[in-house]
Parts: C-alpha cells; sequence; structure tokens
C-alpha cells in the first residue's frame, strides 16, 4: 500500500474537521478526494505530509509512519497545496532550482520526468513566478512538486477556478504521471473529474461517504432518475419542490433531475401534474445517474 | 438606449500598454435575464467586468449600464447595481445581521427599511438561529447565499456575480441557482461568469470570451447546435483555445 490510513480524527476548537476517517490508496493508484470546500480534505492533507498530527488514529505514505518517520515522507512525497505557495519574486527557473536544491538533487537529474509540462512554461523561464498566469502557476508548482523524483503526489485542489479546457489538459498530465509508476492522491470539488479517477472517496464535513470505483458509485444509486424539462425552469423546479411524491429535485444543466418516492411511479401522473400547474413542452425521460447524483443523495 | 436594455456595449476595449485585455466586446443584455459571460482564465472575462461595473476606464467603445454611462456616470453605476465574488463576500468579524446593517447603510438605506429587509432576508435563508454568530463561523455556502442577498438589498437593476459557486458543495450551488432563478423572475437582470458547464446550461444566453474577443453569443440551446454538440463543456472546449 501506498498510503494507509487508519481511523484518523482531528479537531480544531469545537469544530471537527476528519471524523474516523479510514482508506488505503494501492501503489500507482490515482485516488480521488471529493468534496466541497470545508469538508476537510486539506486537514487530511495536511496531516499525511506530515505538516500536521492528528488526534486521533494512525498513517502510513510510502511505508513511513506520519508521525515517527517524517523526515523520510518529506523525502518521498511531492506536495502542491491549494494555494499557489511558490515564491513569487524568484524567477521560473530559480524555483525549480531552489527545490531541486533543497531535495539535494538537480533539475538535469529528474529532466526526464518534468519535461512534458516544463516545455510549456519554458519560454517564461527568466519571468517570476508571480507574474505568470494561473494556468503557467500551477505548472510550475506541479514541476516543484515534481523534481525529486517522489514516490506519492499529493495534488489539493489542483484545478479549482482552472477553466474547463486547463482542467481536461492538467488530468490528461495526471494520467501521465501516473504511467510513470507515481501515486497519485488529488482532491477535487468538481465531481465530473472523479470519473478519471481509478478509486474515490466522497468526503463531506470530515466523513467520508462512499469509497469506490467511479463505476461502482454511480452503480449504487438506489433510484430511478429522470430527465425533466418545461417551458419554464423556475416554475418547473417549484413545481417540482411542491409535489408530494417527489423524492429529489435538482437542477442539471439543461434538465432537472427528478426522483420519486413511489415504487410504481408513473411519469404520466407528473406530466398531469405538471399541466396542471401552467406548464408546457414537458418532456420526462430516463437517465443514468453521475457521481453528483450519488454525491447529493448521500449528502441529503 | 433602449429601455429593455440593461446593459449596453458597443466596441468596448481595454488596453494595457501594448496588450489589448478587451478587444471590442459589443452585446446587450435584457431586463430580467441570466446572462453567462463564459471564457478561459486570462480570456479578459474579469477587466471586461470591472468597465462595467464602474471600476476601470474603457480605452475605447461605449457601454451603458443600468441606463448611465461608464465614463461618465461610473458613480452612478455603482449605486445601482449589486457585485459579488468569490473571494470578497462579506466581513467576517461581523455577525449575519451586522453584515445586513453595514451593507445596507452603505447602500443608503433607512433604518427602517433595513430592519424590514434583515427580518425578511434572515427569514428567507432560514437563518434566524445563527442571526447573532459571526459570519467567519459560517460554512462558504451559506455565506455565500447571504452574500448575494446582500448584494440584492438595495434592489439594483442588475447584480454582477462573479464565480459566486466556486468550491460550494453541489446541493447549495443549486439553491443557489434556485436563488438567481427567484430574483430574475422578479426583474432583477443577472450577469453570473461560472467554470461549471452544467451552470452556463441555466442561462438564458451564454457569451464565451476568447483572447479578449466575444467568440459566441445565444442561448445555451442554440449555441449546441450551431457546435454541433451534446452540451455546454463540449461547445466551451471546442471554441476556447480558438
Amino acid at each position: 500500500m501506498s498510503i494507509t490510513v487508519n481511523h484518523i480524527s482531528k479537531s480544531y476548537k469545537n469544530v471537527k474537521a476528519l471524523e474516523d476517517i479510514s482508506f488505503e490508496v494501492k501503489e500507482g493508484e490515482l485516488f480521488g478526494l471529493i468534496g466541497p470546500d470545508g469538508a476537510g480534505k486539506t486537514t487530511l492533507f495536511r496531516i499525511l505530509t506530515t505538516l500536521l498530527i492528528a488526534n486521533e488514529g494512525t498513517a502510513t505514505v510510502a511505508g513511513f509512519d506520519v508521525v515517527t518517520d517524517y523526515k523520510k515522507i518529506r523525502n518521498s512525497v511531492g506536495y502542491m497545496p491549494g494555494r499557489f505557495s511558490l515564491y513569487q519574486d524568484l524567477t521560473v527557473e530559480e524555483n525549480l532550482n531552489f527545490f531541486a536544491t533543497i531535495f539535494g538533487t538537480t533539475i538535469e537529474e529528474n529532466y526526464e520526468l518534468i519535461k512534458e509540462i516544463y516545455v510549456q512554461i519554458e519560454p517564461f523561464k527568466d519571468r517570476r513566478a508571480g507574474k505568470l498566469s494561473g494556468g503557467m502557476k500551477q505548472k510550475l508548482a506541479l514541476c516543484c512538486a515534481l523534481i525529486h523524483k517522489p514516490k506519492v503526489l499529493f495534488l489539493d485542489e489542483p484545478t479549482t477556478g482552472v477553466d474547463p479546457v486547463s482542467r481536461k489538459e492538467f488530468w490528461e498530465m495526471l494520467k501521465r504521471l501516473q504511467k510513470k509508476g507515481i501515486t497519485i492522491l488529488v482532491s477535487t470539488p468538481y465531481m465530473d473529474e472523479a470519473a478519471l479517477c481509478d478509486r474515490i472517496a466522497l468526503i463531506q464535513d470530515g466523513k467520508i461517504l462512499q469509497i469506490d470505483t467511479p463505476q461502482a458509485i454511480v452503480k449504487h444509486y438506489p433510484k430511478q432518475i429522470y430527465n425533466v424539462r418545461a417551458n419554464n425552469t423556475y416554475q418547473l423546479l417549484n413545481s417540482l419542490n411542491a409535489y408530494r411524491h417527489n423524492h429529489s429535485v435538482f437542477p442539471f444543466g439543461e434538465f432537472v433531475h427528478y426522483t420519486d418516492s413511489r415504487a410504481d411511479f408513473n411519469p404520466k401522473d407528473l406530466v398531469d401534474y405538471l399541466e396542471s400547474k401552467n406548464l408546457s413542452n414537458i418532456e420526462i425521460e430516463k437517465t443514468e445517474p453521475t457521481i453528483e447524483d450519488t454525491f447529493m443523495e448521500l449528502a441529503k | 438606449m433602449n429601455n429593455n436594455n440593461v446593459i449596453e456595449a458597443q466596441d468596448l476595449t481595454k488596453m494595457f500598454g501594448d496588450f489589448t485585455a478587451v478587444n471590442a466586446i459589443s452585446f446587450e443584455v435584457k431586463k430580467g435575464e441570466i446572462f453567462g459571460f463564459l471564457g478561459a482564465n486570462g480570456a479578459g472575462k474579469t477587466t471586461a467586468m470591472k468597465m462595467l461595473i464602474g471600476i476601470s476606464k474603457p480605452t475605447a467603445g461605449k457601454a451603458k449600464v443600468a441606463g448611465f454611462d461608464v465614463y461618465k456616470q461610473a458613480e452612478d453605476i455603482k449605486k445601482n447595481i449589486g457585485y459579488m465574488s468569490q473571494k470578497f463576500a462579506l466581513y467576517d468579524d461581523l455577525t449575519v445581521k451586522e453584515n445586513i446593517t453595514f451593507f445596507g447603510g452603505i447602500y443608503g438605506l433607512s433604518r427602517k427599511r433595513i430592519k424590514e429587509k434583515s427580518k425578511l432576508l434572515i427569514k428567507e435563508l432560514g437563518l434566524e438561529e445563527v442571526e447573532n454568530q459571526l459570519v467567519g463561523s459560517l460554512p462558504l455556502g451559506w455565506k455565500q447565499k447571504l452574500s448575494f442577498s446582500v448584494s440584492l438589498l438595495h434592489d439594483p437593476k442588475i447584480v454582477f456575480l462573479d464565480e459566486p459557486t466556486g468550491g460550494v458543495d453541489p446541493i447549495t450551488r443549486r439553491q443557489f441557482w434556485e436563488m438567481i432563478y427567484k430574483a430574475a423572475s422578479e426583474g432583477t437582470t443577472v450577469f453570473v461568469t461560472t467554470h461549471y458547464m452544467d451552470e452556463a446550461e441555466y442561462c438564458d444566453r451564454v457569451s464565451i470570451m476568447v483572447n479578449g474577443k466575444i467568440e459566441a453569443l445565444d442561448t445555451p440551446k442554440n449555441l449546441k447546435q450551431q457546435f454541433n454538440v451534446a452540451n455546454m463543456n463540449d461547445v466551451f472546449l471546442k471554441l476556447a483555445r480558438g
């Protein structure tokens, strides 16, 4: 196992940030922690990267205990925190050199690992890190986290606030790093990114809601979901929320995802009801659940 | 200016030195419309928005917001719009009630009106139990909903929302959009940026900026048809890198 987490709990004053968290990440796995702001993802990252000590429980990373062997862990992991934490006043190249030196290596020694990412920012290597665009900062931070060839890579919300195109490119990059044998633990609030992980843990309010492959998580969704659409989305939402047989009502892109509380639900009844609420162009059809549907069902 | 338009921009341009951040964009936003303002990081969205809310002077072009000229009447614009961003929300060290009172005062509402609004708003958001708690102790999703309500305190004609739902959990994100729908149904125009492409689908019309220019502007339905793809994410992927 590359990462093991056993019954970890952590509180700040009277706020429980993590409550009895346990999971394992296999060697070479791309594992996702999926949950919103405040779920406890960053606290967990800080415990695993030995920057914070848990109140209860134990954890190992790359075979080392996070408390007793913390120095060995620091040499074997790369950590990209959520907030940009490189030196703004050093240039791109200086930052990279700095991190290589700290870990007793050189850019040349591990260039192969970062090459693909670094070539994209190399034209700006003399620019100060503080003057880079968001996407370029992110690439530099990833290079710095990789320069000592870590066994395990921790990425805390690397794509938050990043546009869909850059997000897609970032995930393609992660997949290639994974092929080079690096174990990756990544957190994200974007549910669509969950599908790109080998396994995921859905986390909210310091608790793990579910751990499985994205495919299995979706499969376990307990209800039939219907895509519902009508001429006026706001009225449609209000009407569905007021419908006494509803189990869940969530806007979902161009549709509203609707589940019914009855076992013998007939969509025709819902059409009649919506028509009685003066809605028109009503469409109702079955659809498959997504990770986000599952998350909302579990978090309700 | 057409009475039904809350924003009219014509060839609006902003240059920093010889870099053109916003390149002659033209568009209109109608009263009560939910207008999605999309684009990749660095495409010029924030710069364009800053000109529209009266805090950055354009280099060239024309624009009117809520009936006021962005060059000559920037102060009137500020009084007649609401603004909320992901970063600056409310004062963490003030309570829910204090924040509402403070912003009500800034917007020039009477004490009586602030009291009424405060009561109504706290009730609508279901914040009765935490009204005397510091805002800093609330979950992000609650803060964002409160922040949105505060930006509507002075009944502005239009509200600008800059990535209001970033990092917010999926259920609260949807409650937030129900609030947007409600505001729009009551006649408030909503101008919103987001990186969630499912949220782009909730907008009446969407514009996509690429390298300082508006490369597409239409209803989500028409954009999907035009680019022959199934969802807004694919429209964005096709366009955003030129």
